[in-house]
């Protein structure tokens, strides 16, 4: 990434571009002891500079554990979507377990990697829960679970761990047997996020899209390790309301799906607008408030005088 | 605005790498690592284009993993240097070439320590120290300073620290914190991530 290109910003949020879903989908991990996965998006397609669609979908479900949103171009987002959705299932039917998040990133990386150069544009993250089939089997088998969650993420590291985790006890059921010893799928809540340039990244909070930093600013003041679903849920709601407002290409309603180790949920489409009219009111009672308590104040003070 | 560092001392290679993964104006993830394990002792340090780096580096490494499976031994870092080079170069007149710059550093028996860097173009050069980035360009002469053959695994640090220190002093962007490795006759280590104080 040269400089050239960062003073050029090329790539960025402000290039107008054909069919554009400029979205800023928002998500993050939770490290409590409730873990969940938080996506919010818009729903706003634009093109051209106009409003194609007021009311489309950035968030779609892969699988029962596994939700993407979309930003970039909306065909090729749904598309991508659709296939990446398609050879899940097709692992799954195969090998009988859910390929885990890391495994359909690194899937969906390499299958957009040809047409790195081209017009494709796809920014996805995908946001799930890995290793709720291993929840039916005994005891031993969390173990070896646990363990995989304390080796870090990095290449290095993540192979050594691999190699080191002898299958456990031989009078276990063969499926787990072979599910400890061959690969030790990290259980819990995921995020990556995948781009058609190429960029493959695992993290705890993402915010992607043509409001992207607007919803970074107000995300990293409120994320911390510790928040509540609710607090959570509030706190991407607020971040893609204040994107909506500021972005053009951003707007109208936001969706929000928490994903746990049931699966997704989703909760009401809301819309954004209601939620300035509100905030309106709330700096007008507090203007209010304010307003009275200094004449009261003087009024206390000026009868304080008159004595 | 990645940065990569290589030192060769007498008996060992000393490799740092910035952790920030940034798109645009917007650093999205701040703990990337940007080392590739080849094998034991060879370490592939990887900057530039986006998905190329990762994808790239993947690729050298599975190779080098493969003729180990299939030869039975492990390839040298001369021989894992060239290999990466001579791939570059195929798929540099190719409609898809790879823009990345890379430093190898690796630990061979006989040869001792070596440290390679090789560019987007697929130069390659062994060379004793070296440094990939805009960070190269005030870091390089600090190293042409102070080098010397016979540096110590402590000396070598130190060398290192001053190079981050002027990064964070004159350089533009932050670069909060980075990745150190040592390769020597025993493997690779993990010595300590730098964070140069005052960075956040």
């Amino acid at each position: 990434m040269a400089l050239q290109d960062l003073c050029g910003f090329k790539d960025s949020f402000l290039n107008s571009r054909w069919n554009l879903p400029a979205s800023h989908p928002v998500e993050y991990l939770s490290e409590s002891p409730i873990q969940f996965v938080i996506a919010a998006a818009d729903t706003r397609s634009s093109c051209n500079g106009l409003v194609a669609c007021p009311a489309s979908q950035k968030i779609l479900p892969v699988h029962s554990h596994l939700v993407g949103t979309t930003s970039g171009t909306s065909a090729d987002c749904a598309l991508w979507k659709r296939i990446l959705s398609r050879e899940l299932r097709l692992y799954q039917l195969r090998h009988g377990r859910r390929l885990s998040t890391a495994g359909a990133a690194k899937l969906l990386a390499h299958m957009l990697h040809p047409f790195k150069g081209t017009e494709l544009c796809v920014a996805a993250t995908l946001c799930g829960w890995d290793g709720g089939e291993q929840e039916n089997i005994s005891k031993m088998g969390n173990e070896t679970d646990d363990l995989a969650k304390t080796s870090e993420s990095d290449s290095i590291s993540q192979a050594e761990a691999r190699g080191r985790n002898p299958c456990p006890s031989p009078a276990m059921s063969r499926q787990h047997c072979s599910a400890g010893g061959k690969q030790l799928v990290r259980s819990g809540p995921s995020l990556y996020y995948v781009c058609s340039d190429g960029t493959r990244l695992q993290g705890a909070l993402f915010s992607v899209g043509s409001g992207s930093p607007y919803a970074y600013s107000v995300l990293d003041g409120g994320v911390r390790w510790g928040l509540t679903v609710e607090e959570a849920i509030s706190l991407a709601r607020e971040a893609v309301y204040r994107a909506t407002h500021r972005d053009a290409y951003s707007g109208n309603c936001v969706d929000v799906y928490h994903i746990t180790s049931h699966g997704w949920t989703r909760r009401d489409r809301e819309e954004l607008r209601e939620e300035y009219y509100r905030e309106k009111e709330r700096e007008r009672g507090k203007v209010k408030e304010r307003r009275e308590k200094q004449e009261g104040v003087e009024d206390g003070q000026s009868s304080g005088r008159k004595k | 605005m990645e940065y990569l560092i290589g030192i060769q001392g007498q008996d060992f290679v000393l490799v740092a790498a910035d952790n920030v993964a940034a798109h645009s104006i917007v650093k999205m993830k701040q703990d990337q690592d940007k080392m590739f394990k080849l094998s034991d002792k060879i370490l592939l340090l990887c900057v530039g284009e986006a998905g190329d780096t990762v994808q790239f580096a993947e690729y050298i490494q599975k190779n080098i993993q493969l003729y180990k499976m299939r030869n039975g031994y492990e390839l040298s870092p001369t021989a894992a240097a060239n290999f990466t080079r001579k791939n570059l170069a195929d798929y540099l007149r190719s409609r898809t070439p790879y823009h990345v710059n890379l430093l190898l550093a690796g630990f061979d028996e006989t040869d001792g320590p070596g440290l390679y860097y090789m560019d987007h173009l697929s130069a390659l050069a062994k060379a004793p120290f070296a440094a990939h980035g805009h960070g190269a360009y005030l870091t390089l002469s600090i190293l042409d300073r102070y080098y010397r053959p016979d540096l110590t695994r402590d000396e070598a640090m130190d060398l290192l620290k001053k190079c981050i220190e002027e990064l964070n002093h004159r350089f533009i962007l932050n670069l909060p914190s980075f990745s150190v490795r040592l390769i020597d006759k025993d493997g690779t280590h993990d010595p300590e991530k730098l964070i140069p104080v005052g960075a956040k």
